[in-house]
């Protein structure tokens, strides 16, 4: 058995030398197949890293009467807070929504004298309120609306907000499904192109085949070298995938951090190295192997 | 040793390439298989490999029915026979070396064996020196040799030879007969299928003559006669 093993790789390897040009265009359509495949995994980590971005965003505010008392607000604050729905309640005191706007827009001269007429600090005290997934924040203002320092409120922005915050919502769920339904046909795309490739090339073959069947060689050890093949195929092309992948990480890492602050591809793509890799290796040679097994299964028939 | 009964094979859609065949090859005999370009002759040994199925009737190599062989078994049926053809069926992207070594390495031969056998087969046929030239690099006759060799080299019970030399000069032509005729002196069946005139007269062995897929003729010095 090692003998014929050992046979089979070295015959599948000098094939794969010997028709050097096949091979090379063989390995051409596996790193675009590969190519896909691997972009999907890297789209996936950045859309969830959009999404969740954009969904850091969002927030809503409550606004108390002028006449709430401090003390009213942070209790408030207290109760909100308990709520499993929340990630975060800030309090914003009066002073400090006044030093907010002052600093926002201390280069308006007429904005700033305004204010300054007015005399009084005409900012209410506020609470701002996050939650993990935008479609809580209906909850939570509900629960505000029935609770006992409602009356105090003077208003809740929810409401006016609602439309942007649903539409938000919906937008960052339809880049997730948008991408990877429209990934997974490329993926398909690219893996029937790839399959063609090597059916084509083995389809050249077909004398070949029958000529060893003739020649009294057994079935496995006539698909053994095409196996081969296409684990060298396979294997050849994650490698230099994963090459292209590191210069494109590389290259786009800046200009990336910059369009979205806090997203390092380059870093997506260090960390989860291995399992680039190991995807890439993985659906490399299995379409290799596929595609090569079902390619030769109609030849051996004689 | 090889037994046809009364094989029929009828190729879609109507035409009858073979008749009411019956005939026997005993071991160690040098058959020669006459006829004109489709009269049977390639379809008779294609029967014989299992490479066609007969419409009718049974093909025998020593008391076992060929086309009741499971497929996954026929490489030891194949590995007993020797085939040569009249396109010599050579792998392309193996060289002549490799081409004979192929047929050892499937029957699973070590690689001492092959070290021993394959240039030894090679110098039989008089292609030592173009060992390592791939078949493009071969003349006709270069060629046909490697594939005799190849068909010898697992040392089959008889070989199978189908318009061996159909694409060669007459110089060559001999050669090759003469290559054949050695091989059977040593003891192997030889079964020759051809329609060269010269051949048959040359060799003066049994002749099975076909016409229209039937046998018309089969004598034991044979004449060629059409």
């Amino acid at each position: 058995m090692p003998k014929v093993l050992s046979r089979v790789i070295k015959s599948g390897w000098k094939s794969f030398c010997r028709d050097g040009g096949l091979s090379a265009a063989n390995i051409f359509i596996m790193v675009m197949t590969i190519f896909l495949i691997t972009s999907l995994f890297l789209f996936k980590d950045f859309s969830g890293f959009l999404v969740s971005n954009i969904e850091e965003k969002v927030d809503i505010s409550v606004y108390f009467k002028q006449e709430a008392l401090e003390e009213d607000v942070l209790k408030a604050k207290e109760e909100i807070e308990d709520l499993s729905q929340v990630t975060a309640v800030t309090y914003v005191s009066p002073e400090e929504a006044l030093g907010e706007f002052s600093q926002r827009h201390k280069d308006d001269p007429i904005i700033m004298a305004s204010l300054e007429e007015l005399g009084i600090n005409p900012f209410p005290a506020s609470l701002n309120i996050k939650a993990p997934d935008p479609a809580k924040y209906g909850e939570i203002a509900e629960f505000i609306e029935g609770s006992d320092f409602y009356n105090l409120i003077d208003k809740i922005d929810y409401y006016q907000r609602k439309p942007a915050i649903e539409k938000i919502f919906s937008f960052t769920s339809n880049i997730n499904k948008g991408g990877i339904i429209f990934s997974a046909i490329l993926v398909i795309v690219a893996i029937l192109i790839a399959f063609n490739t090597i059916r084509l090339a083995i389809y050249s073959s077909r004398e070949e085949i029958k000529v060893q069947r003739l020649v009294g060689a057994s079935n496995s050890f006539i698909r053994g070298p095409f196996w081969v093949q296409g684990i060298l195929i396979g294997f050849f092309a994650a490698l230099i995938c994963l090459l292209l992948f590191a210069l494109i990480c590389w290259i786009f890492d800046s200009r990336l951090d910059f369009l979205f602050p806090g997203f390092s591809l380059f870093k997506v793509f260090t960390s989860n190295f291995w399992l680039i890799f190991f995807i890439q290796l993985v659906s490399g040679i299995a379409i290799g192997v596929i595609s090569s097994s079902i390619a030769t299964k109609r030849y051996l028939k004689v | 040793m090889i037994r046809f009964q009364n094989i029929f094979k009828i190729y879609p859609p109507n035409t009858v390439a073979l008749e009411d065949i019956n005939f026997e090859v005993k071991t160690k005999e040098f058959v020669s298989i006459v006829g004109k370009s489709g009269s049977g002759k390639t379809t008779l040994l294609k029967l014989l490999m299992a490479e066609e199925r007969p419409d009718r009737g049974r093909v025998f190599f020593e008391d076992q029915d060929v086309h009741k062989i499971n497929p996954k078994y026929l490489p030891d049926l194949r590995l007993r026979i020797g085939a040569v053809f009249q396109d010599y069926k050579l792998l392309p992207f193996k060289k002549a070396y490799e081409n004979v070594a192929y047929a050892m390495e499937a029957l699973g031969a070590t690689d001492e064996e092959i070290k021993r056998d394959v240039p030894e087969v090679l110098d039989i046929v008089g292609l030592a020196e173009k060992a390592d030239n791939f078949p493009a690099q071969l003349s006709g006759g270069e060629k046909q040799r490697v594939a005799i060799a190849r068909a010898l080299i697992h040392r089959p019970d008889i070989i199978l030879a189908d318009e061996p030399t159909g694409n060669l000069d007459p110089y060559h032509t001999l050669d090759i007969i003469r290559l054949l005729l050695k091989i059977n002196e040593f003891g192997t069946t030889v079964v020759l299928a051809t329609h060269n005139k010269d051949v048959i007269n040359f060799i003066g062995k049994r002749v099975l003559t076909l016409q229209d897929g039937k046998i018309v003729r089969d004598e034991k010095k044979g004449r060629f006669v059409i």
